[in-house]
């Protein structure tokens, strides 16, 4: 138990009733698990959204209620509603799927989709433009082919993130089953999907075991979950609510390190909101896995806040409570003390692109795909190309966690078809620079919701210039990481980038700097809520002393770090570190 | 403090006494106010007249209202609103909290304090819930407000450029309408507690200051007594165009427009349900291929009504040159003696006739058929007199006072390898402007009115067809009627066509508007239209022509008019178990009894 005489504030969790709780509580608790009143919504003729309190419950099934901005202030003249659409996520546990299952994918993105499929930095699969009306249609499509959208976003456990381990190690093979495993027992029980999106009955249920493991009120916030291979951290372990680092021994998997509190969202103007790194707390036999998973996610459960919604995430319960306090917490509901952490050690969180023999001799070829959009494009018809290929590829396709794309299992005789068609579609890769490969951004404008400034849109033309600044000074082969976010929310991971942009305005962005190359350290905040001008004049100067002054191998976030420590003695303490 | 005695003893007879008290136990508190309004300016003209200053200064000062209107994106501003409305209530002022998202502008006319406060987002931009707010107190339809006391409390984050730029904005545009600023706009950071309580002690210390000393009640305008409407179709009243909007969106069909106009000082007066008339001018360029085609020209002396002129400017403004009427062709023929305009006019041509003039416009004809040595006079004898174009209007007196709307679908077509358009529809959406001025007259239509406020109504539309029902409902909000209200809308396609969808929402969430159904022809799936909607609803809507609902009919005459009343048989025989003869004399009833009212076209 926990130690003796710590007083333990239990005034905003789970343990008070209902009123006290914030509106998403009692929403949740009055949804009948997550059924809310979705399903009359859908046949609403007058609007194409749903009603505000079901877009709430509709993020539990997968989906999130947007709108085209670009497009919101011209219908508002023409006494429109908002160009209302559906933001659909698959949950894909590791970001594995069959030839069968993208030519599907593919499908639906062409019909429903806005001819484009979106791979997410969880690994996983968005449909935007989605229309009401063709919502329950795309559900069903993919669950022709076994996928479903279920906890893809929402209170819950998201998709269960695995390294993407382009050279397949039996290793590999071991943690990916883990991470099925933990996102099968994690997965909501309700039928309400069922019953909303394939039609099927309701039937009777006592209701209390409808959760076993969530109980009607679910998580307080959104729980993430991931399992990492060393040296690669291409997940960013450190960002994850409940991050695994597997451990192997001479026969393979024995266990796991367990990181926990990671988190990457912050809201401006809030000092109580901040990115967080996971912590290792010990290890685990693999065999406790499940147990491990399910004692650390009900102390999250049980104790996190759920009165203030921006203080919910469980690096916050973690911070209020005490990591002290919070492991022994979870030792007891494991009914054993943590093992040590064993030794680790990461090296990068990007990508290997080209081709890579498995273990096995087959070959996975990994293909960079800028912002994860897949979509045809002139000269780049990268949603045809991966049409063909999945209609002659006999392996599988692995999303990384950066947004690129993995056709994994060629056998060897296969390689130079799939090569073809590769190059034929624009698809091969190859010229982009080493900070482009090394780039994340999310989705932003015009569809998200919460975006202040442009991402996705802008990573581009952000990135061509800063490769321009990298060229002058040498420095065009230097893997950089670079990340940009439409808002403070991080979905990028930009916290953790050598170089982040997260926005603030139309053209406005606080600049980060310093970031860990493998996702070890937070970067700082150098400039808020600045333009384009004033970014590039940081880098201009920033990447010229790092050419010059830089020692050998020194990574860029590192450089950074040691020119803070210097610069240190003389700064003004405060929330920006004018380093540069 | 024991109760209160409202009326010290020498202040009211106690006839009075009597009245006010009867009156005062069955009214809203709402009503309470109006009335205290109303007795206010009553009072004000009551002492205008004699030279006295009525009641004491404190007394009057009490009876201003007093109104916080907030405006954000996450409720901080609702927050200080409300607590702006403690504050004053325990210095026992009785403020109004609004929100800008729901706030109806046109209501700053009548307010008398006002206390704003508005957060800024973006580059200096207002929140988004009060952009229309801000479009409209900003734009040329925000009246003067020389009544209106005010103050703003501005909201920003002072990390952005254009920091509490909103409240600015507002601030400036409030002076600029001609209000009195009562205390200083007072500028917030992320931390804007402390300064909003200053801000809100002042306000309201000021408040409560010239409550006390005795401010002026500003009496209510004089009721300008309408002068009989000296402007008709044959006189009609130049009125401004105040805005012009497409309302449907980028992907239609269809480029349907919103106008408005302002008839302020005209002496119009029009009921939900009438149409404006709109005497349009031909399209320059329409009139220039004409004289092309004629071979005449454009300066040519004319005299049309006894009126001295030319013939471009008759062409533009006196007669209709693009479709061809019949007594055309019989003079063209005539004029040319072309002989296949002779059959055509002839009895031999008539089968034919009607779609051959609709497959020939004027100029058509012209080109085809030209005459040699035509005359001014002798060619524009056979052309009809331009005609004013109809529309219904889409506002209500009573919720847009000196306004009236129209919707308008412009008519565009290819004829012989040319665009073509309607002359009303190339005048009104490409050729005028906000700030230009139309020429308009009222055109009653007593077959179609609103039934007593406590009576439902069907109403079905397609296309622009919708406008009467817009001014039906804002009519209705405006008195306060209780009545149920159903309202069937067709059109092309859900996203892009659904006209005043955002008003028809708000009414929907608001209640007055009870239940509408929508049909859309040219969405992916389920083309549909009106009649359908109405045959799936068809036990409900029998059983509100049953409980006498007033049913009420807009739009196309040649499609949508039968098919509508098709439907409307059908489901009156089916529903009612009648005979299709039986179901007939029923809708024949309904419509003998002005419940079936009809306005097609």
């Amino acid at each position: 138990m926990a130690d003796a005489g710590t007083f333990i504030d239990r005034g905003k969790d789970l343990s008070q009733p209902l009123d006290r709780l914030s509106p998403d509580e009692r929403l949740k608790k009055a949804s009948n698990y997550l059924r809310g009143t979705i399903a009359t919504g859908l046949l609403d003729r007058i609007t194409g959204a749903v009603a505000a309190d079901d877009t709430r419950l509709m993020k539990i099934h997968g989906m999130y209620q947007q709108d085209d901005r670009d497009l919101r202030d011209e219908r508002r003249r023409q006494k429109l509603e908002p160009a209302y659409r559906f933001m659909i996520r698959v949950r894909l546990p590791g970001g594995v799927c069959t030839p069968e299952q993208w030519l599907k994918l593919d499908d639906l993105a062409r019909a429903h989709g806005g001819g484009a499929l979106r791979l997410t930095t969880r690994q996983t699969f968005q449909f935007h433009w989605v229309l009401k009306e063709e919502v329950r249609e795309t559900i069903q499509g993919l669950h022709e082919v076994l996928l479903d959208t279920i906890a893809a976003c929402g209170d819950v456990s998201r998709n269960v993130m695995c390294a993407a381990d382009p050279e397949d190690s039996a290793l590999h093979a071991e943690v990916a089953r883990a991470a099925r495993e933990v996102s099968d027992h994690f997965l909501p029980r309700t039928r309400a999907y069922h019953e909303i999106w394939y039609g099927e009955e309701q039937v009777a249920s006592s209701g209390a075991e409808e959760e076993p493991i969530y109980g009607a009120t679910y998580l307080p916030r959104k729980f993430k979950i991931g399992f990492v291979v060393p040296p690669s951290n291409d997940i960013d372990v450190y960002t994850q609510d409940l991050g695994f680092i597997a451990v192997a021994g001479p026969a393979g998997l024995e266990g796991f390190n367990i990181a926990i509190g990671g988190g990457m969202g912050r809201t401006e103007n809030e000092p109580l909101t901040y990115a967080r790194l996971a912590d290792v707390i010990g290890y685990i036999s693999r065999d406790r896995l499940v147990a491990a998973t399910e004692a650390v996610m009900s102390v999250q459960r049980d104790y996190g806040n759920r009165v203030e919604r921006n203080r919910a995430r469980f690096k916050y319960t973690i911070d209020d409570k005490g990591l002290g306090w919070i492991k022994a917490e979870i030792e007891a509901r494991l009914g054993a003390a943590l093992e040590p952490a064993r030794p680790f050690r990461f090296v990068s969180n990007g990508d290997v692109f080209g081709w890579r023999e498995t273990e096995s001799g087959r070959f996975n070829r990994t293909l960079y795909v800028e912002s994860g959009r897949l979509a045809n494009r002139p000269g780049r018809s990268w949603l045809d190309g991966l049409r063909a290929i999945a209609r002659a590829h006999r392996g599988t396709f692995r999303v990384t966690p950066n947004q690129n794309l993995i056709v994994a299992g060629v056998a060897a005789e296969d390689r130079a078809a799939i090569e073809a068609l590769l190059a034929e579609h624009g698809l091969a890769g190859g010229g982009e620079s080493a900070i482009r490969r090394n780039s994340i951004a999310c989705v932003a404008l015009p569809t998200c919701g919460l975006a202040m400034a442009e991402a996705e849109r802008y990573l581009p033309d952000i990135l061509g210039r800063i490769e321009a600044i990298l060229a002058a000074n040498g420095l065009a082969e230097e893997p950089i990481t670079f990340r940009i976010s439409g808002c403070p929310n991080g979905c990028s991971r930009p916290y953790v980038a050598e170089i982040a942009l997260t926005g603030r305005a139309p053209g406005k962005y606080n600049l980060y700097l310093g970031g860990g190359f493998h996702g070890e350290r937070l970067a700082r905040m150098v400039r808020e809520n600045v333009g384009e001008a004033e970014i590039l004049s940081v880098l201009d100067d920033l990447l010229g002393r790092y050419a010059r002054e830089r020692r050998r191998d020194e990574r860029l976030g590192d450089f950074v770090e040691r020119i803070a420590y210097l610069a240190s003695e003389q700064q003004v303490p405060g929330r920006i570190s004018p380093i540069i | 403090m024991g109760h209160l005695n409202p009326f010290p003893a020498d202040t009211l007879d106690q006839d009075q006494r009597r009245q006010v008290e009867a009156l005062s136990g069955s009214v809203t508190p709402e009503q309470a106010r109006w009335i205290s309004g109303y007795f206010a300016g009553l009072e004000a003209g009551i002492a205008r007249r004699s030279g006295d200053s009525g009641l004491p200064a404190g007394a009057a000062a009490a009876l201003r209202t007093l109104t916080v209107l907030h405006g954000g994106e996450t409720g901080n501003c609702g927050g200080l609103a409300r607590a702006f409305a403690a504050a004053a209530a325990d210095q026992g002022l009785v403020a109004q909290v609004e929100d800008m998202a729901r706030y109806k502008p046109r209501r700053l006319r009548e307010e008398q304090d006002l206390l704003v406060i508005v957060s800024t987002h973006g580059e200096g931009d207002p929140p988004q819930p009060a952009l229309d707010f801000f479009e409209y107190v900003e734009g040329p339809k925000a009246p003067k407000l020389p009544q209106l006391r005010y103050s703003v409390l501005a909201l920003g984050d002072s990390t952005y450029e254009h920091y509490c730029e909103a409240g600015r904005r507002l601030d400036r545009r409030l002076e600029a309408l001609g209000a009195t600023r009562l205390a200083e706009r007072v500028e917030c950071d992320v931390d804007y507690d402390e300064t909003a309580a200053q801000w809100r002690a002042e306000a309201l210390a000021l408040l409560v200051a010239q409550a006390g000393a005795g401010c002026e009640v500003s009496a209510p305008a004089d009721p300008s007594f309408p002068a009989a409407a000296a402007y008709d179709k044959r006189n009609p009243f130049p009125a401004r165009i105040i805005d012009k909007l497409t309302i449907v969106g980028r992907d239609s069909t269809k480029e349907t427009r919103h106008l408005e106009l302002d008839i302020a000082g005209s002496g119009l007066v029009y009921q939900p349900g009438d149409a404006l008339g709109i005497v349009a001018r031909n399209d320059a360029a329409v009139v220039a291929a004409l004289l092309d085609a004629t071979g005449l020209s454009g300066d040519s002396d004319l005299t049309v009504k006894g009126e001295p002129t030319t013939l471009a400017e008759a062409l533009e403004g006196h007669f209709e040159i693009a479709i061809t009427p019949p007594r055309f062709l019989d003079h063209w023929a005539a004029v040319t003696g072309a002989a296949e305009l002779e059959r055509l006019s002839g009895d031999e041509g008539k089968a034919e006739r009607q779609n051959w003039l609709r497959n020939h416009h004027i100029v058509d004809i012209v080109r085809r058929f030209p005459a040699k040595n035509v005359d001014s006079a002798t060619f524009v004898a056979g052309l009809r007199p331009l005609q004013p174009r109809l529309y219904s209007i889409a506002s209500s007196l009573s919720a847009m006072p000196d306004e009236a709307h129209i919707t308008l679908a412009p008519v565009r077509y290819q004829l012989h390898g040319e665009a073509r358009h309607g002359v009303a529809s190339a005048h009104l959406a490409d050729r005028s402007e906000v700030g230009d001025t139309l020429a308009v007259y009222i055109q009653p239509n007593e077959q179609f009115r609103l039934p007593e406020d406590d009576k439902a109504i069907i109403m079905i539309g397609a296309g622009t067809g919708i406008a009467p029902y817009r001014a039906f409902l804002q009519e209705r909000e405006a008195r306060g009627a209780t009545g149920k209200s159903w309202l069937f809308f067709g059109e092309r396609n859900f996203r892009s066509d659904f006209l005043y969808q955002t008003e028809w929402q708000a009414w929907l969430k608001d209640g007055l508007l009870g239940r509408m159904d929508v049909a859309f022809s040219r969405d992916r799936r389920g083309k549909a239209y009106v009649q359908h909607r109405m045959l799936e609803r068809a036990a409900d809507l029998f059983a509100w022509l049953e409980d006498g609902a007033h049913l009420y009919l807009c739009g196309d005459a040649a499609r949508l008019a039968p098919d509508v009343h098709e439907a409307l048989i059908s489901i009156v025989a089916e529903e009612g178990r009648l005979r299709r003869e039986g179901a007939e004399d029923y809708v024949r009833a309904l419509q003998r009894g002005h419940r079936y009212q009809r306005d097609v076209y």
